[in-house]
Formats: structure tokens, sequence, C-alpha cells
């Protein structure tokens, strides 16, 4: 069962950008402290998205008549790698590049990925995933944010919930209700281009337990936007969102997670002479379990550059993937814990910390654990 | 190869084994029963040189694009070690000890007991005609006359202590030290993700038949949960296996102690879920599932388990001076390929 997903490797030609790649990234964060790594595909500096852009780093895949790179996915799989293993700051054009830039591509006209895209490629425009709300998280179906329509086009009223990064961005790809009501379910939804900077809308930032205000609530009063800020179908969102999803669900962001926090602990039993016994086991345990889902990213990554859409294969990667990312900060803070009169680096702790208390949001964002496994459910045909 | 040439080769072995080892062949063989026109038909096929040079004779495949084979052989739960003979034969090459070993040839390690070399738990060693042992830094290939083979340790299983005496009395292997563990490794790993993509589908099939509470079992959102992690994890061995047997022969150690200690670790978690969805008939002689899952730990278990393994890979983690975890993943594990 799910036979396509095989052993891939990555084209000479896609590899050959590694070291392009690695080296803009070391001279750029030559000092990143360890914490702010740690945040990997969290974190948001404007700068150096532009510097990616500018490099031709980011909208890898989109097509070169609009600023793109014109490539595949493993070029962009080798790219993404290389940014998180660094854990750059990539937040700012990260969604954008991800799904919003594929999804305009996919689904919307040709003026809108002209008048859109090249400034996504240049690593200047930032977007934002307004799909949550209050009342409908993993029901996503059940949003009530609605767009009437007006004489020029949409009036958008409501209100998204969790949208990370929403108080830096330009920009929201927003799912909202056109026709019929909640009852309707996943008919009369679509999708609307939002412009953040529009009269209407309200910003405020959700404070979270590790300190840091990531995500936001966005409320939209009388949001007026024009006709040409419907994507693809009026009614024919749900689909595309499903189709964005699978863009959303596939990288290697979804193992990545802790992989800098595995090499900051090998360092410190390096440094503490301990690099031997159980420890040395649980190094190659996370060595394994990375090197198979690594194998399994780049099985989903084949299936994208054989031009599906590999909605279940990416669910069954993400949440494999996901329980990984959470199970390295328990088995290090055992680990550490079990060693009481070590002296650990602040550096680890903080980092340490900030995994751990974030590590719930691995298996939420994107999709929740329960969710993707009933996706797969249906990929068995059980459902 | 291409996927069209590897499904050219890999059905009709499909095919051979669908008719050749049923489970009720496998029930047979399991009880004491006579192996050899199993054997005989796999050999007539011309499989067992696969991995053997063209100009040997062989079909010249190199381990990667054996890996359908291998699978088949999990799947099917073949009880005997024909896998291990494919590797056995591929490194003999040609002479004597090629020439005389014929028959199924299982693989063993073994480590010094007081006086003699001993190997634990010989998967298949019940119906091999040879072994191959690695004792120290020698390789022998011997007879299973001159090997004392105890009681398996269990109904039906085919696996048993291997003693050799005080040196293991055969034809001397004259080959530059191999690994035979990891050898041994990733056939026991490309077998765990064949058979556990067959307990998926038993599994889910199962699961979609048995009606309680007026629907199938299926229809429970607990049990599709379960079913769920046991697809994730039948992917996470294909990905495994097919790591250990990319990097190709000679057998790259960090690649076989991924494949190895990622299926043993699913394996286990696979079996348990199987059992769980089945209900009590699972455990019953009758319903097939047995003939996998006792495979499933048995195989977890020999030729080092997860946690043997996950110590020789932190070893050489620890030991590499990579800059990150991923880059030695690129390096000694998917780059070896």
């Amino acid at each position: 069962m799910f036979d396509t997903v095989t052993l891939a490797t990555i084209p000479p030609e896609d590899e050959a950008l590694r070291p392009v790649v690695r080296k803009l990234i070391d001279d750029a964060l030559r000092d990143y402290p360890l914490l702010a790594r740690a945040k990997t595909w969290m974190g948001f500096d404007a700068d150096f998205s532009r510097k990616l852009g500018d490099a031709g780093l980011v909208g890898l895949t989109l097509p070169t008549e609009y600023g793109g790179g014109g490539r595949g996915a493993f070029a962009r799989f080798v790219v993404v790698e290389e940014l998180l293993m660094a854990g750059a700051p990539v937040a700012a054009h990260w969604i954008a590049d991800r799904q919003s830039a594929p999804l305009l591509m996919n689904f919307g006209t040709h003026e809108q990925a002209e008048r859109y895209v090249p400034a996504i490629a240049r690593g200047e425009s930032f977007w934002c995933i307004g799909m949550s709300e209050p009342a409908s998280g993993s029901d996503l179906a059940s949003v009530r944010t609605r767009a009437e329509r007006t004489a020029t086009g949409w009036r958008i009223n409501g209100q998204k919930l969790w949208t990370s990064g929403a108080h830096e961005c330009h920009f929201m790809i927003a799912l909202v209700r056109t026709s019929g009501n909640t009852d309707d379910r996943q008919a009369g939804l679509s999708q609307i281009i939002v412009d953040l900077s529009l009269p209407g809308v309200t910003i405020r930032p959700i404070h979270d337990l590790t300190g840091n205000a990531h995500f936001n609530e966005v409320f939209f009063d009388d949001v007026d936007v024009a006709d040409d800020a419907l994507i693809g179908e009026e009614g024919g969102g749900w689909n595309q969102v499903v189709a964005e999803l699978a863009f959303e669900r596939s990288g290697p962001e979804r193992i990545y997670s802790s992989a800098l926090l595995i090499d900051a602990w090998i360092n410190h039993l390096r440094s503490v002479g301990r690099a031997g016994g159980e420890a040395a086991r649980l190094v190659g345990q996370f060595t394994a379990e990375l090197a198979t889902l690594r194998a399994m990213s780049l099985g989903v990554t084949a299936r994208l550059v054989a031009g599906e859409s590999p909605v279940v294969e990416a669910s069954l990667v993400k949440d494999l993937g996901t329980a990984f990312e959470q199970s390295v900060p328990a088995a290090i803070a055992d680990d550490l814990g079990s060693h009481p009169d070590e002296t650990v680096s602040p550096d680890l702790m903080a980092a340490l910390s900030y995994l751990t208390h974030m590590a719930p949001s691995f298996s939420l964002r994107g999709g929740t654990r329960e969710i993707l496994r009933g996706i797969i459910a249906r990929g068995l045909g059980l459902r | 190869m291409t996927p069209a040439d590897l499904a050219e080769l890999t059905d009709p072995f499909a095919r051979l084994l669908e008719a050749e080892c049923p489970p009720a062949t496998v029930r047979a063989i399991e009880a004491g029963g006579d192996a050899s026109a199993l054997w005989a038909a796999i050999e007539a096929s011309g499989f067992l040189d696969a991995l053997v040079s063209e100009s040997a004779g062989g079909v010249g495949l190199s381990l990667s694009d054996a890996y359908g084979l291998f699978a088949l052989l999990g799947r099917y739960a073949v009880p005997l070690p024909v896998g291990e003979t494919m590797i056995a034969r591929a490194l003999l090459g040609v002479g004597e000890a090629r020439e005389t070993a014929t028959g199924p040839i299982a693989l063993a390690t073994a480590m010094r007991a007081g006086d003699r070399w001993q190997a634990r738990g010989v998967i298949n060693a019940m119906t091999a005609r040879h072994i191959l042992v690695t004792h120290g830094d020698a390789l022998t290939l011997c007879d299973v006359v001159d090997v004392v083979r105890s009681t398996p340790p269990a109904p039906f299983s085919l696996s048993c202590d291997c003693e050799f005496g005080p040196t293991p009395r055969g034809i001397n292997a004259a080959l530059s030290r191999i690994n035979l563990r990891a050898l041994a490794a990733v056939v026991r790993a490309t077998a765990i993700a064949g058979a556990v993509d067959h307990v998926l589908s038993m599994t889910a099939g199962y699961a979609g038949q048995r009606i309680q509470f007026g629907k199938a079992i299926g229809k429970q959102q607990a049990v599709q949960q379960q079913l769920a992690v046991m697809a994730e994890y039948a992917i996470f061995a294909r990905l495994a296996a097919q790591t250990g047997f990319a990097a190709g022969l000679p057998i790259s150690e960090a690649a076989a102690a991924t494949a190895k200690a990622a299926t043993s670790r699913a394996a286990l978690r696979i079996a348990e879920i199987a059992h769980a969805v089945h209900g009590a008939i699972g455990i019953s002689a009758d319903y097939d599932l047995h003939l996998l899952t006792r495979r499933l730990h048995e195989w977890r278990a020999a030729d080092g388990s997860e946690g043997y393994w996950e110590a020789r890979l932190g070893a050489l983690r620890l030991a590499s001076n990579a800059g990150s975890t991923v880059d030695f993943i690129r390096g000694a594990i998917a780059g070896a390929c």
C-alpha cells in the first residue's frame, strides 16, 4: 500500500545548489545564537529573506516568467534542508514560498500571478494563512468569516485565529464563506487575497508560553477588497485548500524542528566526555529515525516532481515526523536529568526548554495528529 | 534500472512464490516437512544468482535493484534462507566453497563461549544445508552435519542456536574481512519491510470485513487511528530497508544499522497493532497472521535488535567529524548510495 513512496535520490544538478546556499547562510548568520536558530522556520528576518530572494533562492519552483527559479521540488528540498539545518530565520517568506505562490500558480489568473509572484520570489512580499478561527480548528469547513458581494468586489467580516506572522505580513489568503451557510459545509467556500494594510483589518498578537508572540488574531470589519482578490472559483475554495495543504504538509520542515537540538546535545556529550553507552545508543536512535524520515520526505518530494498531489503520503510523513520531533526534547531532557551533576550550558538549556514548550504545536499546526490519521485511514479505504 | 525494468524482474518472482510458497507450504515446512520442492522451484528460477555477476553466470543485479526480490521473501514468509543464499553466492564468487554449497545457506556470526564458537538464534538454520559463519577474522562454510543445532525455542520456529566446536569445520572462504552481521541485518530488514506491507493489507482488510455493533470495526475511529500508525510504520520500514540496500556491496555499516534499527522498531509496533485489530483470531494457529508476526518478532531480535544497531550507529555518528547529524546522514547513510 502507498507503493509509490520509495527511496529517491537528489539529482546532481539540484545537489549542486547546496554549497551555494550554505555559504550564503554561513556568511549571513555568523554569530546567530542557538536559541534563535532553534526556532527554525518560525524566526522572522525581512533582510535575510530579501538576501535569499536576491540570490534566487526564494520561489525556486515558480515559473521564471514570474521571477521564479523554474526549478523542481528536489532543488527546493536542498535549499529548504540547508535553511532548516542552519536554523535560518525564514518565516517572512516561508509561507508565500511554500504554498501561497504555488496556490496562485495552480488556481489564480495570469494577472494575479503577474501582480504578486515576482515580489514573493524577490523575498519581499510576506504572506500568511487565513484558515483557523475561534470556532474552526480541525473542522475547517465550519469557518464563519464571510465575504459578501459588493458593486466593486467583496466585503469581508469575521475573524481568523492562530495566524502565524500576520503582524509582519503584507497579505493573507483567507478561506471565507461566499455563499450558503455553515450547513453547506465545504460548498460555498472561497479563497480571497486580503491586503492586510486595508482599513478594517485589525491584528492582535497572541503571546505564547515561551514568551514569544508568533500567532495572531486577525479581525475583519467591513474590509472591502476588489473583485480580482478572489482566487480561482467562487465556491471552489475547499478543493483549493486541500491542494494547498498538500504543499503545506509535504516538506522536510515536518521532521527537522529538533535537529539543531540533537547536535547541540551531541556537542554537550563530547564536551563532558560522555559520548558512549546509553547516550550513544540514543544518538544512534535519533540518527536512524531521522535518516529514515528524510528518506520518506524525499520519497514524497519525488511524487511532487512526478506532478502528483501526495495528500495522504504527506500526511503520513508529517505525523511520523512530528512524533519524532516531539520525542527528541523529551529524551534529551531525560538524558540530562539523569546526569544531574553535569554542567549544562545555558544555551542548550534554553533551546531545550523552548522546544519542549513548543513541541505540542508540532502535531497541531498544519493538521492535527488525529485529523492526519483520519486522512491516512481514508487512504487505506476504511472511511 | 527503471521501475518498469524492476517490475519485469520482481513480478515473475512474486508469481513463483505465490504459487510455490502459499501459507500451507510454510506451515508444512515449519512442521518439519520437506522443503526440497520449494527450493528446487526457486533454484530453477535463476534468482538465487541474482547478485552474482553476469560473467560468473548470474543476473548481475546490484543490491539496490534486488530490493524487491528480498522484500518478497519476507512478504511470503519463505521458510528457507533464500536471501542469505543470494548474498552468500555473491560473496563466495567462483571456487570450492561456491561449488560445494548448492543448497540453502544460512548466515551466522559466531562468538567464543568458553572453548567453543557459537551463534545464537540463527534465522532459518533448521532448513539450511550450509552455514556461512564468521568467527573472529575467519569465514567458513560449514555443512550442517558439522554443526550442532539446538532445538528451536518455539514450535514452528526454524531458527536455532548453532554450535561450531573449537574450530568451525568446513571450507575456508578466502575473503577479506566482511561484516557478515551487517549483511544478515539488511537481509532481515528487507524481509521485515516486505512482511509488514502484507500485514498492513491483511489487517486493513480484516478491519473492513469484521462486523461488530452493526458495522465494520474499521469504521471505528480508534481502529482507524491504529491502522494509520501501522501504515506510517510500514512506509518507514520500507524506506529504511531500501536505505540499507541502496549503498550496495560491500555493505555500509551505517546504512545497515539504519535499516535494521528502524525496521526492528517498526516490526514490533506493527505486530502489536495487527494483533490488537484482529482480536483473538490473530493468535489462533489456523489464521495466517502468526506466520508473519512470529517472523517479525524473530527478525527484529536477530542479527542485532534495534538497541544493538542504534549503539553502533551512535558510535559512528559520534566518531565522525560531520558538522551535523544531517550532514552525517547525507554522507554516511544516504550518500553511500
